[in-house]
């Protein structure tokens, strides 16, 4: 079977992010880049699946050039090759743009299954995966904590806020993975050094048959109005405790009417 | 004045708060009108309408609960056809997210997900990069899809006329690709729920093992508060990964946060930033949670923390 798995670079999860004045969009430049934390599961989740069911493993990836650090990154890990879409027209997609050059991408390759990570940790909306869904006509099947295939059956515990759902779908379908569905594997120095030699395809909107004016600033369905630093907080009162503290705290919480 | 459609976010009719909070929100740019899908529309219809509903648009057959996420995808794209709102209000939580971002593709609009406020021109705010910028937002093409944080919003009892429309949709195979086949309902507690409490008490690294959350548990019973933790916390194995407070994890935006035994890296205020009140309590008196204190107590939460509980108790009688 082939499993495209799909990775965005982002920001460093650690450190303070920054929008550039000029366009609104993240500033990319000033902060460390990382495979998006919530995709080394999906990496790991698309490679176990490829190892127990035989195929290979594909990593996609949209983003400026950069973006192939986290390509090279995931085939030391262990994928077979690499697509990356790079465009400087996509600068400044929104959801809309993004899932729908990932669905070209994807389309190309004709997978049996499509696996992201639930949410990037920069943008954070959680949407693309279920938006390259709908774009596919694929099945969605977000927010595992387990994936199973069964045949051309793909079958996954989806978390809820009570528990878990069972659903499953007839592939190709859309996986999205949380957080500890597995155990990231590190890259060995064996994995590095094969890493060099795997081949990168780079796709330009053309090559996906996409103009321009779809996706990017020029396409976005959405516009940042304006964006300012958050007010910094009132300092608050601090104190040592004396033996007291507990009580303290109720005295502060009973005159913020909390109890 | 406009329609504002609002998804109802409920379990077998039972309404969930963040719902009243996005009808209250919706009389404030136009006239709400709610679409409830799958069953339990009887019960939810009256609620609906005791926070300002003029209309009850309701999808209620059964194979709409059978599928993931694509049915009321289904159904939201009919109603919007039907009843041209100025736009369409949806929860921001993870089923939500997906819900507002195919919904988006179908009606070939655009989605903002996360807002914390809305503009009478559906200019959407939101906090974003852990609530240290304020962003505002626009839909520029088509019917706006919003989906809005809990808490963002009060809740305000008006009385709406409530009438119900039925709403047929037939699914396409498509709609029907994900099937749900059953539903497990994990051990839960009486606590309310994480996302939307109003206030959540939270531990982290300093709490030091899985027993001592039960100090962290009697003080948030004693206020009726959701308990979170850090990541610290939930990969230690201390506590459910569910109940994760961060960036990683959930984002919160209680009326009070209280973090005991967290130190405050960027990873976990990211999740709890944009709360009302934090109190903090932490021996090291470094700690940048501090910087985010309202009230802080540089201390021993082992000593701080049970006081804190049995004052509680003693004001409350």
């Amino acid at each position: 079977m082939k499993i495209v798995v799909c990775v965005k670079q982002v920001p460093d999860t650690w450190a303070e992010k920054k929008l550039n004045p000029a366009d609104s969009t993240l500033d990319r430049a000033s902060v460390d880049a990382v495979v998006n934390e919530l995709d080394e599961y999906a990496i790991e989740e698309a490679l176990q699946l490829a190892e127990a069911n035989g195929g290979e493993v594909v990593v996609l990836s949209m983003g400026p050039d950069r973006a192939t650090e986290s390509i090279r990154k995931a085939l030391s890990m262990g994928a077979a090759r690499g697509v990356h879409v790079l465009d400087d027209a996509l600068h400044g997609s929104c959801a809309m743009g993004t899932s729908k050059a990932l669905a070209k991408a994807i389309e190309a390759e004709a997978p049996d299954l499509v696996v992201f990570g639930s949410e990037s940790t920069d943008a954070r909306m959680s949407v693309v995966p279920a938006m390259v869904a709908e774009r596919l006509g694929y099945p969605q099947l977000t927010f595992a904590n387990k994936v199973e295939i069964d045949g051309g059956t793909v079958k996954i515990q989806r978390i809820t806020e009570a528990g878990y759902d069972e659903v499953e779908a007839a592939g190709p379908a859309v996986v999205s993975v949380v957080e500890k569905i597995n155990e990231p594997r590190y890259p060995n120095f064996k994995g590095i050094m094969a890493a060099k030699k795997k081949p990168i395809d780079t796709k330009a909107l053309a090559d996906l048959g996409l103009a321009a004016d779809e996706v990017g600033t020029a396409g976005a369905s959405t516009a940042v109005v304006e964006f300012a630093d958050a007010p910094p907080r009132a300092a608050g009162q601090i104190v040592t405790d004396d033996g007291n503290g507990g009580v303290k705290i109720a005295e502060f919480l009973s005159t913020q009417k909390f109890i | 004045m406009a329609e504002i459609l609002v998804l109802a976010d409920h379990t077998d009719g039972e309404v969930k708060k963040v719902t009243l909070e996005l009808l209250t929100l919706a009389r404030s740019v136009g006239e709400p009108a709610a679409v409830v899908v799958g069953a339990g529309a009887d019960k939810a219809i009256p609620v609906l309408a005791e926070h300002g509903a003029e209309k009850v648009y309701v999808a209620d057959s059964a194979e709409l609960d059978e599928y993931l996420v694509a049915p009321k995808v289904a159904v939201l794209a009919q109603v919007v056809a039907t009843s041209a709102p100025a736009a369409v209000l949806i929860a921001s939580s993870a089923e939500g997210k997906e819900i507002a971002g195919r919904l988006a593709i179908r009606l070939d609009s655009g989605v903002i997900t996360d807002a914390v406020g809305l503009a009478a021109d559906l200019s959407a705010t939101q906090s974003i990069f852990g609530g240290g910028v304020i962003v505002t937002a626009k839909v520029n093409s088509g019917v706006p899809v919003i989906t809005v944080r809990p808490n963002s919003s009060p809740v305000e009892a008006v009385a709406g006329a409530g009438e119900r429309v039925d709403v047929t949709v037939d699914l396409a195979d498509s709609d029907k690709a994900a099937k749900v086949t059953g539903s497990v309902e994990q051990a839960r507690d009486a606590r309310p729920d994480l996302a939307e409490a109003a206030i959540v008490v939270s531990g982290g690294r300093g709490v030091g093992s899985a027993d001592n959350f039960a100090i962290i548990e009697a003080l948030a019973d004693t206020l009726g508060a959701a308990v979170g933790a850090s990541r610290a916390a939930t990969d230690a194995g201390w506590y459910p990964h569910q109940f994760q407070v961060g960036q990683t994890g959930k984002t919160v935006s209680p009326q009070l946060y209280i973090a005991n035994g967290i130190s405050g890296a960027i990873q976990h205020r990211a999740g709890m930033q944009t709360s009302k009140t934090i109190v903090v309590v932490n021996k090291d008196a470094e700690a940048p949670i501090f910087e985010l204190a309202d009230y802080g107590i540089v201390g021993d939460l082992f000593t701080v923390v049970p006081q804190l509980t049995e004052e509680i108790k003693k004001r409350k009688g």
